[in-house]
């Protein structure tokens, strides 16, 4: 029975940790003199556009929480910890105090389970929170004073086709948006993704020296901004209907299912997504995109 | 005796015969093979266990763990219901350094990490929680790169073995990691546990037979067709055995202990030890490529690299025989010289598109690292391909003017010759060569065109 949640917004906000070290935030050990400003900036204005609204969660979908068994939901009321980050650890070592929505995570739990994906909570009070997670919450809102929900990404893809992991999203989506509307909650969706995602694999001897940042290659950036023009122009289920290909061309990280998720839940945006920027991070491409329901309206 | 890996172990790295051996008799037999496995490193008083984990992947290069007292409490990010794992390791901190200075001699990326909270992944964190709990010798822990693939894995466990002997280090090596490593994708109680597929479990066995027999270079020969036989394609190929055979000597004389083999979670999982033995089977011919230095892409960082020609100045040679090496073209991708000189003639080599300065493929590859199709240019291929024969040619004293006849071999000729055609035409309309141009299945790197040409020699 309805109680009138909403989605109040659905954010592309990619998570590399160059954009939280490149903030100096006093939580993040290492300090940073500068870097990838395009992104950072999106992410202000986004924020910006944000004071506008109010919303009483976070709900993000982030690939760094792999699991192979189904999606998985923090089920903690409060977390506070240090994330080192495994593959970055000289730029994101940060110290976190979080409060989860666990009666929502619940919620979309239990709707995810009823349509007959795989789920499971996730009750264990030591569990260290994925840097996924964490980086696009704190870009989004740094001031770490609303509750989040964090959902796993399903890594199933390694034994099954993207087409049919692109379809559980969509179901995922689907019940993540049965379950907000039941909950009354004034949801904000996150969709912790790069798009094009191969990336260097040696990092300059200062990581933000701008001088060796740009796209891998000229292939990706042809993908990305395709699917940029789509999110721009409001052709939505065109882009998830290209994500199969997207995905394969791209070695994008959407294949955590993040973005599609996303989609499913806004019931694939016809207006137009709007974008606040784009840039490269260790040649992986990345734009902030927000998509706002009201504009269907108008 | 001097420093060297005195043992290796082949151990599984999911948490359940740690955390929840009493719900399942396979995953107790496992952590029993665990501690007899423990007995046999102890007799023999090793100064160090070597780790190599497959579940710490890393993308940067190599990392190498040297914090001197990692503690945390880990918890298993899919397993986590099986609880907590609290950990206070014994590092050595000095051999991590040395491993990592070993390693950039041989051209890898690598770099140390110690950093308090660094993640310690689920299986290094298993393996020395079971096999040294009391901290009784000090460790080391190596990641496994996401995109490396054998050549650069051999050169990883080479330099491992560099820096045992430069520390005068007596080690047991030990790769963590499953043999099959198909998950159950939903939840299943305990007792239904059995290894995914009779498939599976039949390779698991041959391997496992090998590895009784102390055959591990034979294993590490054959982890290309294990990988696709039995692995969930979740990194580039199967690489812990690659790494050991490199760290243990890349031969087949051990004495092969099988402790113990059970399923976890539809995965193999098996606890073996290999000791070097005078009286192994011996090796014969092996067929996979060795090498010393690791040589591939480095130069991504530097925009425009791939428009350079290779680093240093170009140098040509031509012998007696008349064979031509060209320094500035494409390394030859097996026993053959860039071109050879016989009479007035110049014969050359099927030669692609490759840059010769790191390797990479103008217009994109074929296909990428796990063998899926990729869009690619033909044109700019087929302008690189040119490019290299201007180079061998030159090289040779010849130039493209002169050549007489060219075979042209395309992968998809309905795709492609259209393309193809288009520039061989700006560049050849006027030689006169003669042209025979045949469809493929596939060339030995991932490109679609290869020219064979045959040349008036220069004077």
């Amino acid at each position: 029975m309805s109680k009138d949640g909403s989605i109040v917004a659905g954010i592309l906000a990619p998570h590399p940790p160059h954009l939280a070290y490149a903030e100096n935030p006093p939580q993040n050990e290492p300090k940073a003199e500068c870097g990838w400003e395009t992104l950072r900036w999106a992410y202000e204005r986004m924020r910006g556009d944000l004071e506008q609204r109010d919303f009483d969660v976070l709900v993000v979908l982030s690939p760094h929480w792999q699991t192979y068994i189904g999606n998985h939901f923090l089920g903690v009321p409060h977390f506070k910890s240090l994330s080192v980050d495994p593959v970055f650890p000289n730029l994101f070592r940060f110290h976190y105090d979080m409060k989860v929505d666990v009666e929502l995570a619940e919620a979309i739990h239990d709707e995810a389970k009823a349509a007959g994906l795989i789920t499971r909570m996730m009750r264990n009070p030591d569990f260290r929170v994925d840097y996924g997670t964490i980086v696009s919450c704190h870009m989004t809102r740094p001031e770490w004073d609303i509750p989040i929900v964090s959902i796993s990404s399903c890594r199933s893809r390694s034994y099954y086709s993207v087409e049919v992991m692109q379809e559980q999203a969509l179901e995922l989506g689907r019940a993540t948006r049965v379950a907000i509307e039941k909950s009354g909650r004034r949801a904000l969706l996150l969709a912790s993704n790069s798009l094009s995602h191969r990336h260097f694999t040696e990092e300059p001897e200062v990581p933000e020296d701008m001088t060796h940042e740009h796209i891998y290659h000229h292939g990706q950036y042809l993908w990305d901004m395709r699917m940029i023009d789509l999110m721009r122009t409001g052709r939505t289920q065109e882009m998830i209907d290209l994500m199969p290909e997207f995905i394969e061309q791209s070695s994008s990280e959407a294949d955590s299912g993040s973005l599609t998720w996303m989609m499913g839940a806004m019931g694939f945006p016809a207006y137009p997504g709007e974008i606040y920027g784009y840039g490269t991070i260790i040649g992986t491409g990345n734009a902030v995109v927000g998509w706002y329901p009201e504009r269907a309206a108008s | 005796m001097s420093g060297g890996a005195i043992k290796g172990l082949i151990v599984p790295g999911l948490p359940h015969p740690l955390l929840a051996a009493d719900k399942n008799e396979g995953w107790m037999r496992i952590r029993k093979a665990f501690e007899a496995a423990r007995e046999e490193v102890l007799a023999c008083k090793p100064d160090l266990l070597m780790i190599y984990s497959t579940m710490w992947p890393s993308v940067i290069g190599h990392q190498i763990q040297a914090d001197p007292e990692p503690e945390w409490t880990h918890v298993d990010e899919l397993f986590h219901e099986l609880g907590s794992i609290p950990y206070k390791f014994r590092m050595d901190a000095e051999f991590a350094e040395a491993y990592c200075v070993a390693a950039r001699k041989r051209s890898l990326h690598a770099r140390t990490v110690a950093y308090h909270g660094f993640p310690i992944d689920t299986g290094s964190v298993v393996a020395l929680k079971l096999l040294n709990p009391d901290n009784a010798v000090p460790a080391c822990i190596v990641s496994s790169n996401i995109y490396s693939d054998r050549a650069e894995t051999v050169v990883l466990g080479k330099a491992a073995a560099d820096a045992m002997r430069q520390q005068n280090k007596r080690a047991v090596a030990i790769a963590v990691t499953s043999l099959s490593n198909r998950l159950f994708t939903d939840f299943i109680e305990p007792s239904e546990d059995r290894i995914h597929s009779l498939k599976d479990e039949e390779w698991n066995r041959k391997v496992l037979e090998f590895l009784g027999d102390g055959r591990l270079e034979d294993v590490a020969q054959l982890s290309r067709e294990i990988h696709k036989q039995i692995r969930v394609k979740k990194v580039v190929n199967f690489k812990p055995f690659w790494w050991l055979a490199a760290v243990m000597g890349q031969h087949n004389d051990y004495q092969g202990k099988v402790y113990d083999y059970a399923p976890i979670h539809g995965a193999g999982a098996a606890v073996v030890s290999l000791t070097p033995s005078a009286s192994g089977v011996g090796d014969k011919e092996f067929d996979e490529e060795d090498v010393e230095i690791y040589g591939g892409e480095r130069s991504v960082l530097e925009q425009g690299a791939s428009q350079g020609a290779a680093s240093g100045p170009a140098t040509v040679s031509m012998d007696s025989a008349g064979v031509v090496r060209a320094s500035a073209a494409p390394k030859p991708v097996g026993a053959y010289p860039h071109a050879r000189k016989v009479g007035d003639l110049l014969f050359v080599s099927g030669i692609g598109p490759r840059n010769p300065a790191d390797d990479s493929i103008p217009g994109g590859p074929v296909r990428n690292g796990d063998g899926a199709a990729q869009d690619y240019d033909i044109e700019a291929q087929t302008r690189a391909v040119i490019d290299n024969l201007k180079t061998v040619l030159g090289a040779a004293g010849s130039s493209l003017d002169r050549v007489l006849d060219v075979t042209v071999f395309l992968i998809d000729m309905d795709r492609d010759f259209h393309g193809f055609n288009r520039v061989y035409g700006e560049h050849f309309k006027d030689v006169g060569a003669t042209r025979t141009t045949l469809a493929i299945r596939a060339l030995p790197t991932p490109i679609a065109v290869e020219f064979k040409v045959i040349a008036a020699a220069g004077d």
